[in-house]
Formats: C-alpha cells, sequence, structure tokens
C-alpha cells in the first residue's frame, strides 16, 4: 500500500449551532461505517466529501486524487463518486432507464468499468426499466438509485442512511443487495447510519461520529470492543466477528462456525462449508463463569482472557472487555456479580454465550 | 360581423401577444431562477419590482415607459443614438411596454416551479457528473414543464388583455398598434355595438378556452 492510498478528510464547518470538525485517514477499500446518532455530523461529512457542502479549508484526497485543498476546489459534478441519497431521488420525469444512463452518459467511455447491465443485473432491477420512478416501491426505487450510482463506475461511493425511510421489512429486501456490492465489487464505500445492525452487517470500518467530531476510527471488531469509547449503544454493545463455516451437525441443525480463537454453534441456515460469514455477539448475552459449568443449555462456552472493565451506563452494570484467541469479547455484568467473580485483568474465565447471531 | 380593421386588430394582436410571450420566457427564466434560488438581500426588492406591474395601474406603467422611451427620454436618446428612432408609436414600443406590463405572469410561475424542485434533484445531478448548465437544461426545465405552461398561457393571455398601456404607449395605429381592445374601445365610442359585440365575445370565448386548456392540461401534483 503506498502513502497515499485511502481517503484523506480534514473539514471544518461551522454552522450556528453546530460545528463539524474532523481530520480522518480511512482506508481506499471496504465498507466505513459513518456511524452516530443524528445530529453528530455524519451526514455533514458526507455531503463535505461530496463538495455538496462547501467546507473552505478543507482537504480531501481520495486514494492519491487530490479532490479539494487550498488550491483545488474540484466541483461535484467533476468528483468522481456515487451518492445514494436517504429517498432514493429518481429523476420522476425520466424512466428508469433514463435514470440509470442520466449519470452514465455523462462518464468518459474510457472510465466505465461498471457497464449498464451489471449494475441492472446486480440489484435486479431488469423488469423495471420501462416503469417511471412514480409506479416504483420505496425498496424498488432505492434499487434504482444504488444502480444509478454504480453505473458511474464511481471511484468512491458515499451512502446516506439509504435504509433509513424504508421499513424493517424493506430493509431486509434491501441488505443482501448490499452485502452483494460490498462482495462484488471493489468499490471503497462511506455508509452513513445510526443502526447498529445495518453497521454491524455491512462495515469492515467504523468512524464514530458525536457532536460533529469523530471519536473513534478503526477496523470495525476492534474499535466496537473498544472500552473507553462513549459509544452509547445501550443494549447494542457488542462485537462482530469474521466466521466461516467449519462443520455442520445434521441431527441438531446446528452449523460450528470457526474464527480467530474458536469456534461457535450457531443454527443452521444452510450455509455450504467454507462459507464465511458474520457472527454478532451482544454484550448483554456473555455471562462469565470462573470454572466451566457443567448441566447447562448453553451450547457455547469459551475460555477468555480478561482484558479489563469500565462502569455501564447504569451504575449497576459493567462492562468487561475479554480476549478469546485474538478475538475480541464484551460481557455485560452486574458490578456485583463482578465483584464476586473477583475479576482482574489477566485472568482465566469461561465466557458462556447464550445467543450468537448469524448475520450476513 | 368582423370588418376588414378588426380581422387588422386581431392579427396584431395576436402578432404582440406571441413575440411579447415569446420574449419574456426568455428574460423571465434567468430573473424567475435569480428569485428562486438568490440568498441575496435583494431579493425582496427585485420581486417587488417585477411585481409592480399587477398592482399599478396600466396607465402609471404607460406613461413612465412613454417618458423613458420618449425622444428626451433615456432610452429614447439610447435608441436614437442607435439610429433606431424613438420606440412610443410603433410595433416595438409596444413590444416593449407588453413585456414590462406582463412580466411578473411569466416570472412568477416560473419562479414557484422552480422553487418547488428544490435543492435535491440539482444536488442528485451533480453526484451524477451534471454540470449545473448540464443539469438546468435535462433537469430543471423538464421538471418546471407545467410552470412554464402556466407562464406562457398567463403572458399571452395577459398580453391580449391590455388595454391601458397600449393606449399610452401605442395610440391607435391601424397594423401597428391597434389591437383588439383599442379596437373595441373604438367601436363602443361610435357606437358599433354589433361589431363590438363580435370582438368582446370574441375575447372572453378566447379567454376561456385558454384557461380551460390551463386548467385541463396542467392538473396539479401529476407529471407527464
Amino acid at each position: 500500500m503506498n502513502a497515499d492510498a485511502g481517503i484523506r478528510a480534514r473539514f471544518q464547518l461551522d454552522y450556528s449551532g453546530f460545528s463539524l470538525d474532523v481530520d480522518l485517514d480511512l482506508p481506499g477499500r471496504g465498507v466505513t461505517a459513518l456511524f452516530g446518532h443524528s445530529g453528530s455530523g455524519k451526514t455533514t461529512l458526507l455531503r463535505a466529501i461530496a463538495g455538496l457542502e462547501h467546507a473552505p479549508g478543507g482537504m480531501l484526497s481520495v486514494n492519491g486524487d487530490v479532490w479539494q485543498d487550498d488550491a483545488v476546489f474540484q466541483p461535484t459534478h467533476k468528483r468522481p463518486l456515487g451518492y445514494v441519497f436517504q429517498e432514493a431521488s429518481l429523476f420522476p420525469h425520466l424512466s428508469v432507464q433514463a435514470n440509470l444512463q442520466y449519470g452514465q452518459k455523462r462518464v468518459q467511455q474510457a472510465q466505465r468499468r461498471v457497464s449498464l447491465d451489471q449494475a441492472v443485473a446486480m440489484l435486479d432491477i431488469g423488469h423495471l426499466l420501462t416503469r417511471k420512478p412514480a409506479r416504483l416501491s420505496g425498496g424498488e426505487r432505492q434499487r434504482v438509485g444504488i444502480a444509478r450510482a454504480l453505473a458511474t463506475s464511481p471511484c468512491l461511493l458515499l451512502m446516506d442512511e439509504p435504509l433509513a425511510a424504508l421499513d424493517h421489512a424493506l430493509k431486509q429486501e434491501i441488505l443482501p443487495y448490499l452485502e452483494r456490492l460490498h462482495d462484488e465489487l471493489d468499490i471503497p464505500v462511506l455508509y452513513v447510519s445510526h443502526a447498529p445492525d445495518e453497521v454491524a452487517r455491512l462495515a469492515d470500518h467504523i468512524v464514530v461520529m458525536e457532536a460533529g467530531r469523530a471519536v473513534a476510527a478503526g477496523p470495525l471488531t476492534d474499535t466496537l470492543a473498544r472500552l473507553d469509547l462513549p459509544i452509547k449503544l445501550g443494549e447494542d454493545a457488542g462485537v462482530v466477528l469474521d466466521a466461516v463455516v467449519a462443520a455442520c451437525d445434521e441431527e441438531w441443525h446446528l452449523a460450528h462456525m470457526e474464527f480467530a480463537g474458536g469456534r461457535l454453534w450457531v443454527r443452521d441456515h444452510g450455509l455450504p462449508i467454507g462459507h464465511r460469514a458474520r457472527v454478532r455477539i451482544l454484550a448483554r448475552d456473555v455471562s462469565l463463569a470462573r470454572a466451566p459449568m457443567t448441566g447447562t443449555s448453553i451450547l457455547n462456552t469459551l475460555p477468555a482472557v480478561v482484558v479489563d472493565s469500565v462502569d455501564d451506563a447504569h451504575p449497576a452494570l459493567t462492562l468487561v472487555k475479554l480476549r478469546v484467541g485474538e478475538t475480541p469479547l464484551l460481557a455485560r455484568l452486574t458490578r456485583r456479580s463482578a465483584h464476586a467473580l473477583e475479576l482482574m485483568p489477566g485472568q482465566l474465565v469461561y465466557a458462556q454465550i447464550k445467543a450468537v447471531a448469524l448475520i450476513g | 360581423m368582423l370588418g376588414e380593421p378588426d380581422l387588422a386588430a386581431i392579427v396584431l394582436t395576436l402578432k404582440l401577444a406571441s413575440v411579447t410571450t415569446l420574449l419574456l420566457l426568455v428574460i423571465g427564466t434567468p430573473i424567475a431562477w435569480w428569485l428562486a434560488r438568490t440568498r441575496s438581500a435583494w431579493k425582496g426588492a427585485v420581486g417587488a419590482v417585477v411585481a409592480l406591474p399587477i398592482v399599478l395601474p396600466p396607465t402609471v406603467i404607460g406613461f413612465y415607459l412613454l417618458v423613458a422611451m420618449g425622444p428626451n427620454g433615456p432610452v429614447g436618446q439610447l435608441t436614437q443614438s442607435l439610429g433606431l428612432g424613438v420606440l412610443p408609436f410603433t410595433f416595438a414600443g409596444l413590444v416593449v411596454a407588453s413585456v414590462f406590463y406582463s412580466l411578473p405572469f411569466v416570472v412568477q410561475p416560473i419562479q414557484n416551479a422552480f422553487e418547488a424542485i428544490g435543492e435535491r434533484p440539482l444536488e442528485a445531478a451533480a453526484t451524477l457528473r451534471a454540470s449545473p448548465f448540464d443539469t438546468f437544461f435535462s433537469v430543471v426545465l423538464p421538471l418546471a414543464r407545467p410552470g412554464y405552461l402556466t407562464a406562457s398561457v398567463l403572458g399571452f393571455a395577459h398580453t391580449v388583455g391590455e388595454f391601458g398601456v397600449v393606449l399610452m404607449i401605442g395610440g391607435n395605429i391601424p397594423d401597428k398598434t391597434r389591437v383588439v381592445s383599442v379596437q373595441i374601445y373604438d367601436h363602443v365610442e361610435a357606437l358599433e355595438y354589433a361589431q363590438a359585440h363580435w370582438l368582446a365575445a370574441g375575447m372572453v370565448a378566447f379567454s376561456f378556452v385558454v384557461l380551460l386548456l390551463l386548467y385541463t392540461l396542467n392538473p396539479t401534483g401529476r407529471r407527464a
């Protein structure tokens, strides 16, 4: 990796009542989630990267190309990016096909890496091409919006809460397509979201935004497991692990997932052996014991080492960070239990995991 | 029935209204765009000036235009130095006056249409590599089509219906400045009520048909 690779972004913006002040060095590949509550500045940051928000004095380079610095300000239409808005924002006077072509025909032939057919196939919208946007469902509109952005062969894909305007069922309809983009295309994505489940499912890296500042940034697994973060995830605190289907137990309909540090039983969803998938373990589903338990219904018990612990939001609770092999894990206990177990950093414990969610 | 002078007046009126409407669409578009998009402190003042003809008596507009375009007025001096003579009592003078008089009826519907489009389609077009100029023709104009239809119809109909300004600036010269409204006035003055009826009823029918087309072809909320 050369020194230019990646996305360098430095922006300072002052509005009345809100300021954005970030200096980020983001990976030039994979999905980076800009995560935070509404008002944390994540959308403003995305808009500044797109050039939709004029941020004087800002600096932005994408994989070596300077889009903005003290001397240069490329206007939005000169930045090779794709942008997916929260509402698909299709052009109502154009058919789906013409919407898709709108961006593509404005890109020079030599720079077209994603064909229209590819974009159509990837989002599965071939049957919608002749329709007007007014005759599409919300989910279909958003798929067309994503395909339209892809058809410009962007060097950077910016997505501003593309699922936030959709209900749960439609979200489930779109998520697999987003995962597909992640797996099949080599386009770096900045994905703005306030939904932990979307981030857990899609992101490789995460930037946590709060009050216009980036309070944490790094690989997803490590960052989610940090204790010093003011991520007020509440019930959503937990870790995400990359795992591979190692074996299937047909009698009990369970799959054995292998990750760096151990194996976990999960419900068998029919995934083939060798398939890569993500596993999410919430801190509230992990309890600790000093010795391995017998006579328990819990399937997954992993030996772990205590790394550290911090007070949780509620005074009765504490959040304990563990390490299973190389993999971090979070457990939420009452302070009383932690006291009774006499937990110390470096100590060996057994993490009993009540629920493991297979995501994607 | 309609006599030769009546037909001449009708032809002149349609010519005046067509030329005026075309000019207004060209002049009104940038004004409407600026008014719809600007955050300048001048927005209110410019908007008010554009809207003035709605409230002013046509004679007032006609009077000032007459003074300005007359031999001693600033516009008159300019046109004379350019070798164009003076504009009052010519067809060209009537066109200039009509453009002022009908300006708000063209600018306001277009401005409303631009404002209704909002920021988002422009931003979407920019992220799809369209320059602002390109965006205007490929996104803004098509989306503002209903506004343009309204503006054209209102601008045309309002010019057809003008009387006071014409009288002040154009007088009553056959084939040059005698439009239908003036012709009707002449008929009534001469107590030729039958001829006045033909033209007047024709104007009523014309205006009704125009507005009917406007309201049936351009229902709000549906874009073809």
